[in-house]
Formats: structure tokens, sequence, C-alpha cells
């Protein structure tokens, strides 16, 4: 056995099972007398619902049910919560309409679920699906955020004023407009943040099943926090008392957010399986989950930043509009607010920030968090505003960051957009990046590109994140509906093994090897002593689940405080075998010790003493060796970092080949290396992906043209550079590990150095700014509009 | 219904199926053979890769009816009786190749087959090159490329074995 | 997937019973294109009739003036035979490319001519040689064959055998594929050969795979890449979709063009 504490790359001991086909994810399971579930969805993006014919469906061969929305809402389920409420610039409420988890009166996006084929099999139920005939009254339709905005918009929901959810802002507008008034310059950005669809290799599947024995109904599901689905759907959909409802979320594969949500799906199945008393499977096929998922992403910006003559940020003023969907997704509104505006300081000093930021609804699949959620969106404002701020002054990329970098001595760094940053050396991962990508050698390889009849570039991004998501009273003075800790149990078996609940959950991060590190060092046993347990409410305490790179800082964090109890009632069991004060014992290599002698009991002794208490302190103690911590975080976490691409474009057909990608991060205290750096090269590659080539891009009349793998562009292999990944890290100065999270950095940090790259190859063409996705297609337009210029010069 | 009858693993397998049940329905919903995963439904993402005969397929793009008598491997049957890991599959697991496992099996399915239609070896722009049908939305393929890198090796007797991945 | 029967013949004569016999049946071969339709139930065919065990349908000869492969040949099959490679090279190239190692695998040459996707390969090369399409009752040439997207002069009734390609003094094919799919957004493929200078354009057209005669002309003239600069590509006809405008294709065509002529050496 090798090193395998903090900081040891252990291998993953998830991987046997899934290198061995001997995963079981949510479609992997089968109940006996299981039926499937086959849901009709909208073909139009905007109709009325004048009626349904569910007769020849009913009577097709195999089907045991047909749903309609009227008949689950006549049965008392209720439409879909939003876990968080935003408010006005005037302090009234955002507009919350309903969200039916089968439409009832209106469809609102194409793919809106319109009634539920349960039937014998899964091709049975899509037969009869077929023969469901629904009237609909096709209405004009708003997709976007311009056709949703102009006056005398259809309104996507009746009653909700010219599709505005909300009209919210954040920062100091005084201040700002003071110090624009003073400006030496403005540099001034306007964007786009391109739509995404997260694309889950896993499909998202249900089964529900009802034991009318016990009254208690179980639930499948592919998700990133089964104790939340369990909370939304039990409380406000099906109101199922939670001590009736099992949430099991086994292997996941792949989630970015799009399997936080409590989508329709769980709810029809769980309800169905209850109606039917059989259980009910559900799975989505790949065009299902195009135009199911929420969606991610999806702003219009404007930005400014007020220059002083040194080129230093004296204020920020940004205007975003942001796409809700059709509907309002479980957490959508937190995602263009406080998960946005928040972080438009980045790294910088830049004193004053005003933000507003209005959100619309459209006739378009909901959107919420996508890997990174708000964060990207700000990062690549930001950052591609520094940029053109350079530009305007004339002044070097690197040399007007380094500038207005928060320095290393600033920390505690209270900003003007609510955050306080706790720890960070930009300069540090600025110089290290530098040097890893070889930044001061880029001319030579972009002249020696030229002579290939290539046009390189090199671009930047120095940028922050908050995670570790996140204190629950701030999250709740900001409109969240839930509590934001983590919780841990911690058991040491009678014989010495542990066995750890987490409220997180793992789907795809390695949380059962990470978290098995970590106790392992905590304990001081071996990783072999210790499971991790995860994905089911029947088995572990609570858990608000794992999103927004928050499982080791705030699922960590609890385990550490569990441990710290267990250590604690551990000190007085030895205390009392070894006739010692408790204050004299310490607890070291898995042994509790008194102090400054070699008498010490292992965890072992001491726990088989407290699951057999003969000879134990039992008026003091309760017997047996059982913790629980819930962690609630003092604050966010700031990892941060800088990412570095090289790209060539081949002038003829407009190609961009990513040549080279460096990321240096700052995630804090590394528990497992290796499990780190595969999760920064994968957000990376999302992020590669957001900037050249994924775009959901939905038509006048509310199709989405990019409905399958065949028009919507994942990245490839031969898409990818390989991606250089190193770190230069501070500590978080709140978390007892000093962990910070890695999950989102790679797709928040590297889209402004894709496109600034792919701007600087562009430098000679007339380009400041590019949209993403930078694709062939686009680029070659630019190229080829410039070309007589070029030839002219 | 027709029955057809095929060599999954190895051993004699047969379930009665619709024409229209693919082969990929057969092996998980009528054989429980749930390693094999469908993650699209337009011949893209390479999750559902078996081998048919000895080359790697898209299960999810044949039917059942047509693997009559057809020798099917999948990634349960990889590893030896002994439970010994393919290199392949090891080679996963050494370079980190994988992390929410979802597109593995397929992933190392169409891997094995890449390498073994080239005995000459390939270099990493050729892995990737070779691996254009098959989607991984975790891993960036960095480390997919460098597992198959080190698998080749093995796999044509060049080392004995696997090169361990730097800690 | 609508169900439907299924038929294995093991014969071309027995293949073309079953399909005489059933207007609503459709032959698969590979399968490649037809299993994805069925999928998305946009064909609701009463049989399928798989050609697969047809073994007379499978194998690659090769003769002094030409290169014949059996309609059931796989694209991988032909990628990697040592013959084809050196007859025509750029055959075995192409079809080292088609899809992916999966697609090639399982697809054929036949089920990718009868198809005619507008962005498949073989089309290309199909015309760009010359070849001449055997079909269980006659020849076609193949500037007959192709008629219109998804459409070829097969009868009903009638089913490919195989595609007798003329051995050309230079050919190559380039192709652009397209970023989602892969499939050709742009593929040129330029031959010259016993037929003259051919040149025959994939992926863009509208109504499938066209000759492009204007560049047949200037490379006639001067076998060049440089002899392609100037000659545009009419618009007209092109595709136009969310990943290439028709103006962007008529420009990749120009692009591969050259390539391919490049590459053609």
């Amino acid at each position: 056995m090798g090193f395998e504490g903090i900081g040891a790359s252990v291998r993953r001991r998830e991987d046997l099972r899934f290198v061995s086909g001997r995963g079981t994810y949510t479609d992997d399971i089968n109940r006996p007398g299981q039926l499937y579930a086959v849901i009709l969805r909208s073909p139009h993006a905007h109709a009325r619902i004048r009626g349904i014919d569910t007769a020849a469906a009913k009577a097709a061969p195999g089907v045991a049910a047909v749903f309609t929305g009227d008949e689950m809402a006549a049965d008392g389920v209720g439409g879909l919560p939003c876990g968080w409420q935003v408010k006005n610039k005037d302090g009234t409420p955002m507009a919350e309409p309903p969200h039916p988890v089968l439409a009832v009166g209106k469809v609102r996006h194409v793919g809106d679920p319109v009634a539920v084929v349960i039937a014998e099999t899964r091709s049975r139920a899509r037969d009869a699906a077929e023969l469901i005939s629904v009237d609909y009254e096709v209405l004009p339709a708003v997709p976007t955020l311009e056709a949703a905005q102009k006056p005398g918009a259809p309104l996507v929901h009746d009653g909700v004023a010219g599709n505005i959810c909300y009209d919210w802002h954040l920062g100091d507008k005084d201040a700002v407009d003071a110090a624009f008034a003073k400006a030496h310059k403005v540099a001034r950005l306007e964007l786009v943040n391109n739509r995404l669809i997260p694309n889950a290799m896993e499909p998202r599947a249900a089964v529900g099943e009802f034991d009318p024995m016990s009254g208690e109904y179980t639930l499948y599901t592919t998700s990133q926090n089964p104790h939340v689905i369990r909370l939304l759907m039990g409380a406000f959909v099906l109101h199922i008392p939670e001590h009736k409802l099992r949430v099991v979320a086994p292997d996941v594969g792949g989630g970015f957010g799009s399997k936080i949500y409590h989508y329709a799906e769980e709810a029809i199945v769980t309800w169905a399986a209850g109606k039917l008393k059989r259980p009910v499977k559900w799975t989505a096929d790949r065009a299902e989950s195009f135009m199911s998922d929420a969606h991610g992403r999806d702003h219009v910006t404007v930005a400014e930043m007020a220059l002083d003559r040194d080129g230093r940020f004296l204020a920020l003023r940004v205007r975003t509009q942001a796409n809700m969907g059709a509907y309002l997704s479980t957490f959508a509104p937190c995602v263009p607010t406080y998960l946005y505006a928040t972080l438009l300081a980045g790294v910088y000093t830049t004193p004053a920030i005003y933000a507003e930021v209005k959100a619309v609804f459209t006739n378009s699949v909901p959107v919420d968090a996508y890997r990174g959620a708000g964060r990207p969106e700000a990062t690549f404002l930001l950052e591609r505003l520094v940029d053109i701020c350079a530009l305007e002054m004339g002044m070097d990329r690197v040399e007007i960051r380094r500038r207005n970098f928060i320095p290393a001595s600033a920390f505690p760094y209270q900003t003007p957009v609510a955050l306080q940053y706790d720890s960070g050396d930009y300069t540090a991962t600025l110089d290290a990046c530098l040097k890893a990508a070889d930044w001061a050698g880029f001319e030579a390889r972009r002249a020696e590109a030229k002579r290939r009849g290539k046009l390189r570039g090199i671009g930047i991004s120095t940028y922050i994140e908050a995670c570790g998501i996140a204190p629950s009273a701030v999250v709740g003075s900001l409109g969240a509906r839930a509590g934001l800790y983590e919780v841990a149990n911690i058991r040491v078996n009678p014989t010495g093994s542990i066995t750890v609940f987490t409220g997180t959950h793992s789907h795809g991060q390695g949380h059962e090897t990470t978290f098995a590190q970590l106790i392992a060092d905590q304990f001081g046993v071996p990783m072999s002593q210790v499971e991790i347990v995860h994905g089911d409410t029947a088995r572990i305490p609570f858990g608000m689940g794992t999103y927004g790179s928050r499982s080791i800082a705030v699922g960590g964090s609890a385990m550490v405080k569990a441990a710290e109890k267990i250590i604690a009632k551990g000190k007085r069991i030895a205390a009392h075998l070894l006739e010692a004060s408790a204050d004299d014992i310490e607890f070291k290599d898995g042994k509790f010790q008194v102090a400054g002698t070699d008498r010490a009991k292992t965890l072992a002794e001491v726990s088989l003493a407290a699951y057999v208490p003969h000879n134990y302190p039992i008026e003091e103690l309760e017997p047996g060796l059982e913790e629980t911590a819930f962690y609630d975080p003092k604050n966010f976490t700031y990892p941060g970092g800088c990412h570095i691409c090289e790209v060539e474009i081949d002038p003829d057909t407009g190609v961009v080949e990513v040549v080279n990608f460096t990321a240096v991060d700052d995630v804090g205290r590394v528990i497992n290396p290796m499990i780190v750096e595969g999760q920064i090269q994968g957000g990376v590659a999302q992020g590669i992906g957001q900037a050249l080539l994924e775009t959901c891009v939905y038509d006048a009349d509310g199709q989405l043209l990019s409905g399958s793998m065949m028009d919507y562009t994942m990245p490839r292999a031969d898409d990818l550079p390989n991606i250089t990944v190193g770190t230069a890290i501070t500590l978080c100065t709140h978390n007892p590990l000093g962990v910070k999270g890695c999950g989102e950095v790679g797709a928040i940090g590297s889209p402004p150095a894709v496109i600034g790259a792919v701007v600087d190859a562009l430098k000679d063409y007339g380009v400041r700014h590019l949209d993403m996705p930078a694709t062939p297609h686009r680029l070659w337009q630019i190229i080829n509009a410039n070309r007589p210029r070029m030839a002219a010069e | 219904m027709p029955k057809v009858s095929l060599t999954v693993n190895g051993k004699p397998a047969s379930a009665e199926v619709e024409n229209r049940t693919l082969l990929v329905e057969l092996l998980r919903e009528h054989l429980r053979l749930t390693g094999t995963h469908v993650g699209c439904d337009t011949s893209q993402c390479g999750a559902c890769v078996v081998h048919v005969n000895g080359a790697s397929v898209k299960s999810c793009t044949m039917l059942a009816v047509q693997c009559e008598g057809a020798e099917v491997v999948t990634i349960e049957g990889l590893a030896a009786p002994d439970g010994t890991l393919h290199p392949m599959q090891e080679a996963f697991r050494e370079y980190h190749a994988l992390q929410c496992g979802f597109c593995t099996p397929g992933m190392v399915m169409s891997a094995i087959d890449l390498v073994q239609r080239n005995p000459q070896g390939l270099s990493d722009r050729e892995i990737r090159e070779g691996l254009e049908g098959n989607l991984c939305r975790c891993t960036g393929y960095h480390n997919i490329v460098r597992a198959i890198a080190a698998a080749q090796q093995v796999m044509h007797g060049k080392v004995k074995e696997l090169p361990r991945a730097a800690e | 997937m609508y169900d439907f029967a299924y038929h294995r013949p093991s014969s071309v004569a027995d293949a073309v019973k079953l399909l005489a016999a059933d207007p609503d049946a459709k032959v698969m071969s590979g399968g490649m294109t037809l299993i994805p339709t069925l999928k998305q139930r946009l064909a609701r065919p009463s049989a399928i009739i798989d050609l697969s065990g047809i073994q007379d349908l499978v194998g690659i000869s090769v003769s002094a003036s030409a290169v014949t492969i059996k309609a059931m040949t796989t694209h991988a099959a032909v990628a990697s035979s040592a013959e084809v490679r050196k007859a025509i090279p750029a055959l075995a190239e192409m079809a080292a490319h088609i899809g992916d190692a999966q697609v090639r695998n399982r697809g054929t040459l036949g089920g990718s001519i009868a198809n005619h996707d507008p962005a498949a390969d073989y089309p290309a090369a199909v015309l760009a040689l010359g070849a001449t399409v055997h079909t269980n009752t006659r020849r076609i040439a193949a500037d007959d064959f192709f008629t219109g997207m998804f459409s070829t002069a097969l009868a009903a009734d009638e089913i490919v055998t195989a595609v007798e390609f003329p051995i050309p003094e230079k050919a190559a094919y380039v192709k652009f594929p397209n970023p989602a799919s892969r499939y050709a957004m742009v593929g040129v493929f330029v031959a010259k050969g016993p037929a003259g200078v051919r040149v025959a354009i994939t992926g863009a057209g509208a109504n499938g795979v066209f000759r492009h005669h204007a560049m047949e002309e200037a490379l006639a003239r001067n076998w060049s890449p440089d002899a392609l600069e100037g000659v545009g590509t009419d618009q007209e006809g092109l595709n136009g979709d969310i990943h290439a405008s028709k103006e962007y294709r008529a420009h990749l065509v120009g692009v591969m063009a050259k390539r391919a002529v490049a590459k053609a050496g």
C-alpha cells in the first residue's frame, strides 16, 4: 500500500465497476412487474390545447394507462416549485407562474410534456403515444430574448407583463455614474453568452415504485441531490410525507448541473406507480434530453468599464438580459443574479460596480445552472472586457491585468458586489501559467505558423469563482428557499471499520475515493477500512447534494466535523479504558494515546468497547460510535487562476485548432491531484466546447434546430488538445480542510481564453471581439469580408 | 415472436424478440447485460459499442435478429474468468480515463478494436481521430488518449506490464 | 421503431422476389442510415429485406483497368484492402474516413449509393471515377445513376450488386465534415482517368452529388490547384443550414477541390 492520504493520486475505487460494465445507472434498474412510460411532448413552441383525445391510446395493445395534465391536476398534483425567489428593483417579488408537470391549457415550448402513456413495453407505449390526438391552436412564439421583449410580443404566461420574470440590480449606481463621469476612457462591449445544452452522456431516467402494504414510495432517479428531490417532490408536488418517500440516485452518468433540478418525469413515474400499483420506468431518449433537460447560459449583455489614465479600473456597468425559458426551473432565478453579478469584480480592484439583470420568459426549454452557472457568464464578460480595455488603452493584456489585480496582501477582500474573498494570489497563478504556456515565446510561434499559412493567436483569462455553495443565512437573505449546508454521518463499526454517509452525490467526481482518502487521513486508518455511501435518502440522514463545486468544501467539511465528534467521544472512551483523564488523551495515527506515554487504544479497540460496553463509562456516555454533523459554510470559497489558450486558424476555411491549452488554478488544498486534474480538464473541454463548437439554435417559430447530436456539436476527441493543468494554491481560510473546489473552474476560466486567442489570431482583420461559438463558418465570413482590405494594405 | 440465438461473451444465449428489437435492447433488456449503454438516438455517442464477430459496432444501430449465430462480446466479457482486467480496462483505471463511467464501456470496446486494427501503433493524434464515434462529456479525452496509448503497448506485446501513470 | 417483417434472403434472386412481392418493403444493406431512420419513426416499411445473408454480394476484385467492389462490401474492407490501396488509393482513403469506425464496420458501398444521402461520401467517388453500377438487371453509368437527393435510377425491385471503378491515373478526395454530424458538408472527389477529368461534389448540393463542369474544364487544360483559381461555384442548388450558408459551401467547394488536386499530385 502506497501513500494514500491527502495529496496522493490514489486510483479511483469506483472504477472497477465502471470499467467492468457493472455500474448501476437508473436505466439499469428493473423492478418486478415494471411498466414503461413514454411522454408525449409538444411539437409546437406555443399553443393552446383545445382538447386531448386519449381514447385510442388507452385502447392500444399493452397500454396500462394514459394521463393528461388535467387529470393529474384534478388528483391534486401540484406544479414544479422554484427554489429561489429573486426580487425586483422595487422590492416586489419576481413573477412566478405555475409550472405544471403535464401541460394544462397551453404548451410553452417544443418538448413541453402533454401526456404520459404507460404500457407493458417501451415500444408499445411509444406506439400508443402516436394515437393520442391533441387539438392545438398554434400561437405565435417568442423563443428568443429579442422576440420576447418586442413591444406587443405574445405573452408566454398570461399575466406576466412584457414576459419579464424580474428586473433586478446589484451595486452602487451613483458611485458608478460618478466614476464614469470622470473616466479617462470607457471601454464598451456588447456580447452574447450562447445558450448551451448540457448533454450529460447518461440521459435522464426515473423509476417509480409503490408498496401498497407500507404505503411507501421509492423513486430511482438520475439526480445530483436526492434529498432535495424528496423534499421538493414530496412537499410541493405529490404531497407524500418524507417518511413515506425514498429517493435513490444510484450511479449517475454525469450531471453538470442538468440533474440538480426536480423534473416532471420524476413526479409522473412516482405518482403513476401509486395509481397503478406497479413500478413505472421512464428513460429519456436523446431527442427528449435536448428538449427537456434544463439548458444553460443564454445572456445578452452590454458592459462598460471606466478607466483612469493608468489603465486602472474605476467602475464597471453591466446590463444583462437573461433567458429563463418557458418556466422557472428549480434554481433558475439565482443563476443570472447571485451567481453572476456578484462575480463581476473578478480578480480586480474595481471599486464601483453596478449590474442590472432582466430575466425574460420565452418559448424555449427552461434555462438553469450548467457547469459554472452564472460565473462563466460573468467571467466571459469581464475577461473579454479587460481585453477591450487593453486595446483601448494600448496596453498589454497581461500588464493591464497585473495592474488591476487584488494584491495577495489585501485578503480578506471585500468586493463592491457583496462577496468577501478569503484568500488568493493571482499574480502567482498568472506567473506560473505564463511560464508553463511559454507566453514569452509566442511571437516566434506566431511567425512560424504564418510561414505555414496559419493565423496563430494567444488568449489569456485570469478569473475567480465563488463556490462551496453556500452559507445558508446569506443565501436565505438573497431569496434561497433552502439551506445550503451539508451533512455527514460517520459510523465507526464495532470492529473499527468506518462507514461514511454523505449528503453529497458523486456522478463522476470520484467521491468514493476522495472522501475515503480524507476519512482515512482523519482517522489514521487504511482506505480499505473506509466505505463512502451516497445517493439514498433511506440510508443518509440528509443532504443538499452536489453542484456549485461544493462537495469537498461543504460535504468534506461536514465529514471533518463529524470526525471531530467521533474523536472527542473516542477520547472519553479511551480515557476510561486507560484510566486516564480525557484531557490527556491525544488521537494520532489511528490510536488514542495517553500523552507522553506508550499507553494507547486503537480506534478498533475503542469502537469495540463502545458497542460492547461492558467496561464503559455508561453513566456519562451512550454506547456506540456514530456521529452526524451538519456543516454550514461560513463563506463561499474562491478558486481562481489563469488559463492560456493558443489557436491556429486556417484562413481558407475558418477552421480553428486549439494547439495549446494551459491552466494553472488555485483550488485550495488538493486531496487527490489525479482527480483534480481530471475535473479541470473536463471543465476546460466544456469551455472549449462553448467557445468553439456548441450552441443551441431556435428558429423564429421556436423549433429547436440543434435538437440532436447531428446538429449540436459535441466536442470529440479530435476537437480538443492535450490540456496542461497545474495548480498554485492558497488555502481557504474558513473551512477545516483549506479546500476550495475544482469542479467548475475549467468551464469558467477557459472560454474567454479561447475567444481571446481567436481574436488575437484575427487582429489584423479588424476583429475586437467575437461571440461564441467561433465556428469555421463565422470566422471565414470575417476573414472573407476583410480580405479586400487586407489585400489593399 | 422470432427467436435469436447467439454467443454472448463466450456463452450461448437466446431470446425471443420483436423484429424491431435492437441488439442493445437484446443485451440490456433480455439478457440483462446492462454494461452496454444508450446515450443517444442518432448513432453518434458510441456508449453502446460492442464487438460483433470481432468488429466494433454500435449496438443501437443493429437489429437483434441480424445477430443470429453471431459472436458478441460486451464490456462484461472482457475480463478473464479470474477477474483479471483486459489491459484496456486496466489502463482506463490507471490513467483516470473515466469520470462518470457512462461512456466508458463503449469507449473501451472501441479502443480495443482501434488498437487491434493498428498493430503498427497509433500516435496520440491517430487515437483522437480513431475515437470519432465515441463521445465523453467528462474527461475532455486527455486521459482517455493517454490510457489507450499505454494499453496499446501491452496489447502489442511491447511491454509486459502497463506503464504506470505518473503520480 | 414500428415493427416490420424481417427477411434475410441468401441470394439476390430471392431478395428481388421478396422486394417485387411487397412494394412497402425496404432493402437493408449495412443499415447505418436505415436503422436510425426507423428508430426515429420516419419510415414505416412493411418488411426489411436484409442483404447481409448474401455471401455473393461481398468481395473486391481488381483487373488491369478496374476495381470492382461488390455491394455488401463494408467501408472497412475497402479501406483496408491492399489491392484497392494500390489500384485506387483515393478510394481506399475515402472509405477510411466514412463516418466512424463502427459505421465503417457495418456500412456498405451498395447501401451508401442506393440511399444517395446528399452528405454521403461514396456517391462522389462513383461519379468522379465514372464508375458503372451493376444491378441485378443491368449496368448503369454513374452519370445516370444519381437522380436527386435520396433518389437514384434504381427501379423499385432493383438491387445494386457491385460497382466497377475504372482505375484513374490520378485521384483524390478531400472533405470538410459537418462539425456536429461529421457527414460531408462539402466533399470533393477529383479524378483524371480514362473518362477524362471529372470532379464530383457531395455534401454541398441540395439535390445530392453533382459534377462540377467548370472545374473539370479548367483541370483538363491544366491539372493543378492553381488552375482552379477563380473557378466559381454557383450557389443556386447548394444547401444552406445552421452550419454553413450556401456562400460558405460554395467557397469550401473551391478550397476542397484545390486541396484534392494537390493531394492527387
